[in-house]
C-alpha cells in the first residue's frame, strides 16, 4: 500500500507541474496580445509595461520566464498585481483558501451523505414508487445551473420569505470558524445545501444504479446462501463494493467542484473564497491574481485526487497491486 | 418520447425568436428601449416606470405582464423585452451547446480511437495530454482561456476570430470536454482490439486505415451518439456559467446565461428577469439528459456513462 | 430408506414472462437420505440448478412462481418465515456454485468471509471465528493457511478459491450440501482434487451432498445414487451402479454415448444426442419431452409418461416395454461401433 502511494504521489506532482506549464503557457504564450499587456492590466503606462516586462523576464526566452513565474510564486512570494497597484496577490490567495475548503468540504460531506443515503433507500425500494422520484430529483440536479439556483435561493431567504420562514438567515458573506462554530456554519448553511442538492441527486442515481447491478452478482446470491440477513447483504456486501464507483466519481466531481461550481457559489453567496478572487480578477483582467488563483485551486484539486486515490485502494484490495 | 418533444419544442420556439419580436411583441430585443413604452388594454405606459421602494425614487423596470403581445414576463434595466431577449438567447445558447458538443464528439472519437488502436508509445502520450487537460479543473480552465482571449483578435491563417465571435465559447467548451468523453472511447477501443474479430481481421491482413473505419466505427459511432445529448446539456450550462461572469457569450449578443447575469441586479425587484433563462435551461438540461437516456437504452443498454445515468 | 434428510414432492418453478408461463421445473419428486450423495445430471436448460435453487429460495426474481413441497427436517422450506429460513441457510442446508470467480465478494479476505458465516449462526467472538477459519481452510488442503486467511479472493487460483468456497460451506456443519457444478470452472486436474476433496470431506462430516452436473464422469466418480434430468422432469433415477451399468431411457443412453470411451475401440466419430434441447418455452408439455429426439419415439410417447419402478428403487420415464431396453440401447449405439 505504501508503494501505491508513493507512486500516486509522484503522479501528482507530475500533474501539478504540467498543470503549471499549461496555464503558463495559455497566459504568456498565446498569440494575439503581448503578454506584458496582459498582465499590466487595461491602459497601462509605458514604464508600467516596462516594469512588468523586468520583473517577468519577458525578453527572456519562454522556459527562464517560465522559471521566473515559479519563483514569483512559490520563491520570493512577491507577486504582485499591477491593476491594483502593487497589492501583493499570494496573502489574499492565502486569506481565501480556509473560505474555500469551509463551502467545498461542508458541501461535499452533505452531498455524499444525502447522495449514499438516498442511493440505499432507492435500492431497498427498488420497483416501488420511490424509484423513479429519486432519477427525477437527480436529473433535475445535475441541471440546474448551480448559480442560478444560489441566487434563486437569496430571492427566497434574504428577500421574500426573509421576514417569515427564513429570519434566521444571516446576511450573505463569511464568518470564520474563529468566530464560533455557529455563526460559521450558519453563514454556511444554504449555501452547502445549493451545491449538495445538486450532487446529491446524480449520486444517488449512480449509487443506485450500481447497487442495483451489484444485486444481481453472484456473490450476492452466496451471500444469503450463507444465511445472512437482507439489510447486511445490502450495506456490508452490495453497499461496500458499490462504493467504489462512488469514490471514484467524487474524484472527478471534486475537481469540478472547486473549480467550477465553488466558484460560482462563492460569487452568489458572495464568500470571499479563492472563487470570489477569481471573479473579481476576472472583471478586473488582474491577470497575476488570476494566475495565483488558478494555480492554487489545481493544487487543491489534485490532492484531493491524490486523497481519493489512496481511499479507492483502501476500498478495493484489488487495485492495490497495480 | 416526451423529452424530444420537449426539445423540439424549445429549439423550435427559440428559433422563432425574430419572427415573435417582430409580428407579435413588435419589439426590439436589442436596442436599449429606456424610454420606451408599451400598451395593455389600450393604456399606454412607460417600460421602466417610478420605483415604489424605498424613498421613491428610482426607476423599475415593469413587471410581467402575461400577456403573449407585449413584454409577457416584463423588462429588463434597459427597457427590452425580456421573453423576446429569452427566445434570441435561447438560439444562441442552443447553438453554442450543440457544436461544441459536436467538437467535442468528433475530436474525442478521434483521439480515443487512434489512442485504444495504436496502444504503446501514442497512446501514452495522448493519454498524458488527456490527463493533464483533465485534471485542469474545467470551468477554471475555460475562464483561463476566455480571459486571454476575450480582448484578443487571433489570426489563424485565413481565419480571423474578433473578442466577439462565438466561435470562441464554441471552441472553448468543445476541447475543456474532450477529455471526458475519449477516455471511455479509448477504454471501449481497447476491449474491442482484443476481441476475436478484430484480431481476426488483422490476421487476414487488414490495412489499420480500413479496419479502424469497417471494425472500431460502427462500434464506438452509438457511443458518440449516446454522448453527444449528455454533451449538449453539460455544454450549455458550461457556456451559461461563463456568460454569468462575463466571459462567454459577449454583448451586444445574448445568451440564457447573461440575461441570468443582467437579471442579478434586478432580482429582489423583478426576479422573473433573472428566473425565466435558468428555468428554460433546466427544462432543457433535463429534456437532454432524459434523451441521452433513451438514445443509451435503445442503442446499448449495458453501457454505464456517468452524467446523468 | 429410513427417514429422508430432504424430501422433494412435487417441486415445480416456473417464471412469468411476456410471451406467458415458462416452466423450468415441472413437478419433480426425489429424496435424498442422509450421509447419501445423489448426483443430479441433465443439460444446460434441463431445470437441475434452477430446482435446488429454490430449495433454498434463492431466486430473487419477482416473477418465478414455485410450486410443491420441499420437506427438510419436518418443515416445508417453501412456506418458512424469512428468519427460520435464514437459520436453515448455511447452518443446516450449504450451497457451493458453479463460479469460484465471483461467488465471493471481492473486498473482503477468505477468513473475512468464513467467520461471516460462522458468527451469523453461533454466538462466537471475531477471534474465534477467525481460528476456526483457518482450520477449515487446513482441512480443504490449503497451504500456509495462517497467511491465506487474511488474502483476498483475486488472490487464489481458480481451484484454490472454489475450496475456500467449500470450507466456508461446510464451516457450519451443514447435514445437507448442495454443489451445483462446482468443478465445471476449473481446469480438469482441479476438477479431480475437487471431487476427491468433496468426497474426503462427506466421509468425514456425514454430511449429503446434492451433486448437480452435467458430466457424467463426475457422477460415476461420487454418486450414491442418479437423478437424470430432462425439459424439467426427472426420466431416470435409481442407485448408480444400476443406471451407469443398465442405465432404462433412452435419453440416458445417450448421455452415456457422448462419454469419450478410454479403454476398448477407439471412437472414431463420438455419438451426440441428435436435435437440440427443449427450449423451456416450448409450450407442448403433454407428452414425453425427449420423444423429438428419440429414434424410438411413438404415438404412444403421449400424453407425458409417468416416472415408473421397473426395477425396485430403480424408475424411469419412458413407455417403451422393459423387457426390450438392452435391445433398443444396443441400436441406439452409432454404426460405426462406439460403445455405448
Amino acid at each position: 500500500m505504501l508503494r501505491f502511494a508513493g507512486k500516486r504521489a509522484l503522479a501528482a506532482l507530475l500533474v501539478l507541474f504540467a498543470i503549471s506549464v499549461l496555464v503558463f503557457l495559455i497566459f504568456f504564450a498565446t498569440p494575439g496580445a503581448d503578454p506584458a499587456a496582459r498582465i499590466a492590466g487595461r491602459n497601462a503606462s509605458q514604464e508600467t509595461l516596462q516594469q512588468v516586462r523586468e520583473s517577468f523576464g519577458l525578453d527572456k526566452p519562454i522556459y527562464v520566464q517560465y522559471l521566473v513565474m515559479m519563483r514569483h510564486l512559490f520563491v520570493s512570494r512577491d507577486l504582485t498585481s499591477f491593476v491594483n497597484r502593487g497589492s501583493e496577490v499570494l496573502p489574499q490567495v492565502w486569506a481565501a483558501i480556509p473560505v474555500t475548503l469551509s463551502l467545498v468540504i461542508g458541501a461535499a460531506v452533505l452531498w455524499l451523505v444525502l447522495g449514499i443515503t438516498m442511493g440505499v433507500i432507492a435500492t431497498a425500494a427498488r420497483g416501488t414508487a420511490i424509484d423513479p422520484i429519486i432519477m427525477i430529483v437527480g436529473v433535475i440536479g445535475i441541471s440546474l445551473p448551480v448559480y442560478w439556483l444560489g441566487e434563486v435561493v437569496n430571492l427566497i431567504t434574504q428577500s421574500r420569505l426573509h421576514d417569515s420562514v427564513f429570519s434566521w438567515v444571516p446576511p450573505l458573506g463569511y464568518v470564520p470558524l474563529s468566530d464560533g462554530v455557529g455563526p460559521w456554519a450558519l453563514r454556511l448553511f444554504w449555501p452547502w445545501v445549493t451545491l449538495a442538492v445538486l450532487y446529491a441527486g446524480i449520486y444517488a442515481r449512480v449509487l443506485r444504479s450500481e447497487m442495483v447491478g451489484a444485486m444481481n452478482e453472484d456473490y450476492i446470491r452466496m451471500a444469503r446462501a450463507k444465511g445472512i440477513g437482507e439489510w447486511r447483504v445490502l450495506l456490508r456486501h452490495a453497499l461496500r463494493t458499490s462504493l467504489i464507483v462512488i469514490v471514484s466519481l467524487f474524484g472527478l466531481d471534486f475537481g469540478a467542484l472547486v473549480g467550477g461550481a465553488a466558484l460560482l457559489t462563492e460569487v452568489v453567496f458572495g464568500l470571499q473564497g479563492i472563487g470570489k478572487l477569481t471573479y473579481d480578477s476576472l472583471t478586473n483582467f488582474d491577470l497575476p491574481v488570476i494566475l495565483a488563483c488558478v494555480l492554487y485551486a489545481a493544487f487543491f484539486v489534485v490532492v484531493a485526487n491524490f486523497i481519493v486515490d489512496l481511499v479507492y485502494a483502501w476500498l478495493d484490495p484489488r487495485v492495490r497491486h497495480v | 418520447m416526451a423529452s424530444l418533444a420537449v426539445l423540439i419544442l424549445v429549439v423550435l420556439a427559440c428559433l422563432a425568436a425574430p419572427l415573435y419580436a417582430a409580428n407579435v411583441a413588435h419589439t426590439d430585443a436589442f436596442a436599449s428601449n429606456v424610454n420606451g413604452t408599451y400598451t395593455l388594454n389600450g393604456v399606454t405606459k412607460p417600460v421602466l416606470e417610478a420605483s415604489t421602494e424605498g424613498l421613491g425614487l428610482g426607476v423599475n423596470p415593469i413587471g410581467p405582464t402575461w400577456n403573449i403581445t407585449t413584454f409577457f414576463l416584463g423588462a429588463d434595466n434597459q427597457g427590452r423585452d425580456v421573453f423576446a431577449r429569452m427566445l434570441y438567447g435561447g438560439r444562441n445558447s442552443l447553438f453554442i451547446g450543440f457544436v461544441s458538443a459536436v467538437i467535442c464528439c468528433v475530436l474525442a472519437g478521434i483521439v480515443g480511437v487512434v489512442a485504444g488502436y495504436f496502444g504503446k508509445g501514442v497512446d501514452a502520450v495522448l493519454s498524458r495530454a488527456m490527463d493533464v487537460l483533465w485534471a485542469f479543473p474545467v470551468l477554471l480552465l475555460a475562464i483561463c482561456l476566455s480571459v486571454v482571449l476575450i480582448n484578443t483578435t487571433i489570426t489563424v491563417g485565413p481565419i480571423t476570430l474578433t473578442s466577439s465571435s462565438l466561435l470562441l465559447p464554441i471552441l472553448i467548451i468543445g476541447i475543456i470536454y474532450v477529455p471526458y468523453v475519449a477516455r471511455p472511447i479509448r477504454g471501449q477501443v481497447m476491449s474491442l482490439r482484443e476481441r476475436e474479430f478484430v484480431q481476426a481481421a488483422v490476421g487476414a491482413g487488414a490495412a489499420d486505415f480500413r479496419l479502424l473505419r469497417r471494425e472500431l466505427l460502427p462500434n464506438v459511432l452509438p457511443t458518440l451518439i449516446v454522448f453527444l445529448p449528455l454533451m449538449t446539456a453539460i455544454n450549455m450550462l458550461t457556456e451559461s456559467a461563463l456568460s454569468f461572469l462575463s466571459i462567454g457569450v459577449q454583448p451586444p449578443d445574448a445568451s440564457w446565461g447573461t440575461i441570468i447575469n443582467d437579471g442579478v441586479g434586478l432580482l429582489y425587484t423583478r426576479p422573473m428577469v433573472a428566473i425565466a433563462p435558468g428555468i428554460m435551461l433546466a427544462i432543457t438540461a433535463v429534456a437532454l439528459n432524459l434523451l441521452g437516456d433513451g438514445v443509451r437504452d435503445a442503442l446499448d443498454p449495458k453501457a454505464r456513462l456517468r452524467g446523468s445515468i | 430408506m429410513s427417514e429422508p434428510l430432504l424430501d422433494v414432492r412435487g417441486l415445480s418453478v416456473s417464471f412469468r414472462t411476456r410471451s406467458g408461463l415458462v416452466t423450468a421445473v415441472d413437478g419433480i419428486s426425489f429424496q435424498v437420505g442422509p450421509g447419501e450423495v445423489v448426483g443430479l445430471v441433465g443439460e444446460s436448460g434441463s431445470g437441475k440448478s434452477v430446482s435446488m435453487l429454490s430449495v433454498l429460495r434463492l431466486i430473487d426474481n419477482p416473477n418465478c412462481v414455485v410450486g410443491g413441497e420441499v420437506v427438510f427436517q419436518g418443515q416445508n422450506l417453501l412456506e418458512l418465515d424469512d428468519a427460520s429460513l435464514r437459520r436453515i441457510r448455511g447452518q443446516e442446508i450449504a450451497m457451493v456454485f458453479q463460479d469460484p470467480m465471483t461467488a465471493l465478494t471481492p473486498v473482503y479476505t477468505a477468513g473475512w468471509h468464513i467467520s461471516e458465516q460462522i458468527r451469523a449462526h453461533e454466538k462466537v467472538s471475531q477471534r474465534a471465528a477467525m481460528d476456526r477459519a483457518v482450520q477449515l481452510l487446513e482441512s480443504v488442503g490449503i497451504p500456509n493457511a495462517a497467511d491465506r486467511v487474511n488474502s483476498y479472493p483475486h488472490e487464489f487460483s481458480g481451484g484454490m478459491r472454489q475450496r475456500v468456497v467449500i470450507a466456508m460451506a461446510l464451516s457450519c456443519n451443514p447435514s445437507l450440501l448442495i454443489a451445483d457444478e462446482p468443478t465445471t470452472a476449473l481446469d480438469v486436474t482441479i476438477q479431480a482434487q475437487i471431487l476427491e476433496l468433496l468426497r474426503a470431506l462427506q466421509k468425514e462430516f456425514g454430511s449429503s451432498i446434492v451433486l448437480i452436473t452435467h458430466d457424467m464422469g463426475v457422477v460415476s466418480q461420487m454418486s450414491d445414487r442418479v437423478l437424470v434430468m430432462y425439459g424439467g422432469r426427472l426420466v431416470e433415477a435409481g442407485p448408480r451402479r444400476d443406471v451407469m451399468r443398465d442405465p432404462l431411457h433412452p435419453y440416458t443412453w445417450g448421455l452415456m454415448g457422448s462419454i469419450p470411451p478410454t479403454d476398448g475401440t477407439r471412437a472414431t466419430r463420438l455419438s451426440a444426442i441428435p436435435g437440440a434441447p427443449i427450449s423451456p418455452a416450448d409450450t407442448d408439455r403433454d407428452r414425453c419431452l425427449f420423444a423429438p429426439r428419440c429414434r424410438f419415439a411413438t404415438d404412444s410417447c403421449r400424453p407425458e409418461p409417468a416416472l415408473v419402478a421397473h426395477k425396485p428403487d430403480h424408475s424411469d420415464a419412458c413407455v417403451l416395454p422393459f423387457g426390450e431396453r438392452p435391445a433398443l440401447r444396443l441400436q441406439a449405439i452409432s454404426p460405426l461401433g462406439v460403445r455405448a
